[in-house]
């Protein structure tokens, strides 16, 4: 079993890498792009033997305790079987 | 008064926090290992600058728990004086011990040089034996050093008095200037600025003593 977690800034909070890529990809001729956010993510290998139910609500918990700061950032969780 | 300057792998300004209060003030000081359970028998604890844990996952993220962290927050629960500089107050953030965070700076670049620095309150056991509104010319030298926090806690800090050193030019895209603040118990300091960078004539700045200084005497009177 594997979980994906995405960790991205609150929107409300300033993203200088990310507008530092927008502009380049800007000047590379990609004028569609109008704005990008910078994330992470991480991909976690989960014991198989593992309850599924109890997995999400344990990697929900390390998400929010660990991996993302939830002061200034969001997080998303996801599963593959 | 017996200082505790704590070593995580990756601290890189330990020594130069124990030099300030070891060899330019004179008291004795320790180091505390990050595994170590208890503090000892310290009067104040040093969080001190560098990259604990490589600054992997997020500065000070891992840190948060170390096995020293958790008597740093029994310690500072009984009012004990803790004191974080630059990596130690991105711990201390990173651990709900102050609020808002750290995150990197607007500029993007890694900023290290001497900068002006107003002390904003001499209501605290770091800053008693300075002058409110007085300029002090401390080094930084940090990537991740832009203070972030919603309206309602910044309103909150400087109606609480709370905030305690304010960069005079904008250094990093901080919100409203902000270089170091105080906990509600005003016994935790973080800041992003070295004290311990300007604390011996040869460094070109002995402004940062006065933050060693004040804790001293805030010591001496709790005696």
């Amino acid at each position: 079993m594997k979980a994906r977690v995405y960790v991205s800034l609150k929107e409300t909070v300033l993203d200088p890498q990310g507008q530092t890529i927008c502009s380049a990809l800007r000047d590379l001729g990609y004028r569609e792009i109008t704005d990008v956010r910078q994330g992470k993510y991480f991909e976690i290998a989960i014991a198989p033997e593992t309850d599924r139910l109890q997995a999400a609500q344990r990697i929900e918990e390390v998400a929010r305790e660990v991996l993302a700061n939830p002061v200034i950032e969001d997080f998303r969780v996801e599963f593959l079987d | 008064m017996k200082f505790g300057v704590v070593v995580f792998p990756g601290s890189n300004c330990d020594h130069d926090a124990w030099y300030a209060v070891a060899h330019n003030l004179g008291h004795p000081a320790e180091f505390i290992w990050h595994q170590a359970a208890s503090l000892g028998d310290v009067d104040a604890v040093i969080l001190p600058g560098g990259f604990s844990y490589g600054d992997y996952l997020r500065c000070g993220a891992i840190a948060k728990f170390s096995p020293v962290m958790a008597a740093v927050r029994r310690f500072a629960a009984e009012g004990g004086l803790v004191l974080g500089i630059c990596n130690g107050f991105q711990i201390l953030v990173e651990c709900g011990l102050l609020p808002g965070a750290l995150v990197r700076n607007r500029g993007l670049k890694f900023i290290c040089r001497q900068v002006r620095v107003r002390l904003e309150t001499t209501d605290s056991p770091f800053t008693n034996a300075g002058v409110r509104g007085e300029i002090l010319r401390i080094p930084v030298a940090h990537g991740e050093g832009c203070y972030v926090a919603d309206e309602r806690t910044l309103d909150e800090l400087e109606a609480e008095d709370r905030v305690a050193f304010r960069y005079v030019e904008d250094v990093n895209g901080s919100l409203r200037s902000i270089a170091g603040i105080l906990n509600r118990g005003r016994n935790i300091l973080g800041m992003m600025p070295h004290p311990e960078r300007a604390a011996d004539p040869l460094m070109g700045s002995t402004d940062g003593l006065v933050v060693f200084r004040s804790m001293v005497a805030a010591l001496a009177e709790k005696r």
